[in-house]
């Protein structure tokens, strides 16, 4: 238990005493604690800076592309599953979508870029059949489009597990009594599947609005040089690209500070929310 | 009760009447774009991989299946440089990495288990507090610098060392242990490392196999804190593998290949990107039928 304990002590509560550093000018020579205080400077700095509200937009701008488009894929997918009548090609399907979570950013924004390049797969296909050819990546007007394509590809096989978990768990006799009273497919599916799995489905969108100024770091970061700050400019990144690549950590700190109290008080919200709603919510 | 649709197949119930054929259908159709869009890609990048260079210059860089394979890329960035050297450290870093999370997050895990263990509830939520408001990139950026752990290995495991998600489905999996087996062990008198090695360890092995996954692929995945605090000759493969196929730099460049065996570099990229796959798809059908046993256990209880 030492270990442990220990680990989250330093790692985690002795990382986030460090924060402290967003009310100092960081000067390395001195170290942390030897640096002087500069106050809210670094948050009035921030506030007063277009970069950073800029990358705040681009954030919400994805997040919610994400939500929409992202959020309800694995829904559809489970539900496809849930309906097949063949188990073993059911285990197959679920086999194969889930894989692509399991491989890491690096790889999939390369696979991306290798199929959708200006040399890629896609275009040499175009440029081959007399199509005139598309530039994808490093296109800016396409960035978020792709950035949410390639979450889908990577995780919403991986998202349909707790969906099936949930359709698995659908009280057999409750179809049962619906086709007996005449109900087709769809009526069983509007009026036995989607109520039984409402809770989980409110659950999970809670628990992605709490998560919503997160949308993927690893992978902007990846592919922010290929389209520029502009568009490609998420929170995450302009902490990193202030704070690590340009050296300005007590601002670079604010800027991260400043985010995780906003997805703090959302987590909060959305819990509210859905105690109001009935549901049960993340925590009481 | 079951009428005429169930005489056709007995063993359906009856709600499972048989669809119409253009259901069917539709069904098919989206199930085969749906396989279609996952494994073209890997297709793609293993073929070309393998495929010889003049191939790949008459396709215009992309083959979708080799009429004429070959290993040479693989040997090339095999036969020592810095892929090869690469390798090695992700695979020690796995490798050790996995094996100190999974004995950390199982003692942890195992001493929240149990009832009655000293703070064990206000613990347990200062453990949780740390997956809703984490700490933030800068200060733990800070800390490694302030520990001295740049440019070591040991930067690419402390700092991740354990997981809350893992940590929650280990504990789950732990507290839904009969009792009764705690209590027999306790009358033959076995203390906490006893009952722990004995009685806990062995009848976890489903769940200890799947966060022993988690980990290893979140630790063989990891690039980020590589580029962060590592000197780029102790990058790991992802490290290299964005570098070189993502950052476009020229793999040649850097004296990887051998005098007169240079491959086209979509060949060589694609070889890199194959064998940072590859053991992910190895241990991949292995622990697949434990995945969804693991994720729930952890979904439910958090």
């Amino acid at each position: 238990m030492v270990p442990g304990l220990a680990y989250f002590l330093l790692f985690h509560y002795g990382a986030f005493v460090g924060n402290v550093v967003a009310f100092k000018e960081y000067v390395p020579f001195d170290g942390l604690w030897a640096s002087p205080w500069v106050g809210f400077e670094n948050f009035t700095r921030m506030f007063g800076d277009a970069d950073f509200w800029h990358a705040t937009w681009n954030t919400f701008y994805i997040a919610v592309l994400q939500l929409t488009f992202f959020f309800p894929i694995p829904l559809a997918i489970a539900l496809l599953l849930h309906s097949l009548t063949s188990d073993f090609l059911r285990r197959f399907v679920q086999s194969v979508v889930y894989l692509p979570h399991f491989l890491s950013w690096v790889i999939v924004v390369a696979l991306f870029q290798q199929v959708l390049s200006d040399t890629g797969l896609l275009n040499s296909f175009l440029g081959d059949s007399g199509i005139h050819t598309v530039d994808i990546i490093g296109n800016p007007d396409a960035y978020r489009p792709l950035v949410v394509a390639e979450v889908v590809w990577k995780d919403a096989g991986w998202g349909t597990i707790i969906f099936l978990a949930a359709l698995m768990q659908v009280d057999e006799q409750q179809y049962e009594a619906a086709a007996i009273d005449g109900a087709g497919p769809w009526r069983r599916f509007w009026h036995v599947t989607l109520p039984s799995i409402r809770p989980i489905i409110v659950l999970l969108l809670i628990m992605r609005l709490g998560d919503i100024l997160s949308v993927g770091f690893e992978q902007m970061l990846l592919q922010r040089q290929s389209v520029g700050p502009e568009v490609g400019e998420v929170l995450d990144t302009f902490v990193f690209w202030q704070g690590i690549v340009g050296g300005d950590t007590g601002y670079a700190a604010a800027a991260g500070l400043f985010k995780g109290l906003v997805g703090a008080v959302l987590v909060f919200t959305a819990n509210r929310v859905a105690h109001k709603l009935g549901e049960q919510g993340i925590y009481k | 009760m079951t009428t005429a649709v169930s005489t056709k197949n007995p063993t359906r119930p009856a709600w499972k009447e048989n669809p119409k054929p253009a259901t069917q259908a539709a069904k098919a159709v989206a199930i085969t774009v749906v396989l279609a869009l996952v494994l073209i890609p890997f297709l793609v990048i293993i073929s070309t991989s393998l495929a010889s260079n003049k191939e790949v210059v008459a396709n215009g860089g992309w083959v979708l299946w080799p009429t004429d394979p070959t290993l040479r890329a693989y040997r090339n960035i095999l036969s020592g440089g810095i892929v090869t050297k690469a390798l090695g450290v992700s695979v020690g870093v796995t490798l050790i990495g996995t094996l100190a999370s999974l004995a950390c997050t199982s003692f942890l895990a195992y001493a929240l288990s149990r009832p009655g263990v000293l703070g064990g509830k206000p613990i347990l939520l200062i453990i949780l507090f740390t997956f809703l408001f984490p700490p933030g990139m800068i200060p733990a950026f800070l800390l490694v610098k302030g520990l001295g752990l740049q440019n070591m290995y040991a930067a690419l495991i402390a700092p991740v060392l354990i997981n809350v998600f893992n940590l929650v489905v280990l504990r789950g999996f732990f507290q839904g242990i009969p009792e009764e087996l705690y209590e027999a062990a306790r009358l033959d008198g076995a203390g906490d490392w006893t009952v722990f090695w004995r009685i806990v360890l062995p009848l976890s092995k489903a769940a200890l196999a799947v966060v022993g996954l988690f980990y290893a692929v979140s630790y063989w995945n990891a690039w980020f804190n590589a580029s962060i605090y590592l000197e780029s000759d102790h990058w790991p493969l992802s490290q290299v593998l964005r570098t070189y196929v993502i950052g476009g730099a020229q793999i040649s460049d850097t004296g990887l290949s051998e005098a007169g065996m240079v491959s086209a570099p979509q060949t060589t990229q694609m070889a890199v990107l194959v064998i940072a796959t590859v053991p992910i798809l190895l241990v991949y059908p292995f622990l697949q039928k434990y995945f969804t046993k693991g994720v729930l256990t952890g979904a439910v209880k958090s």
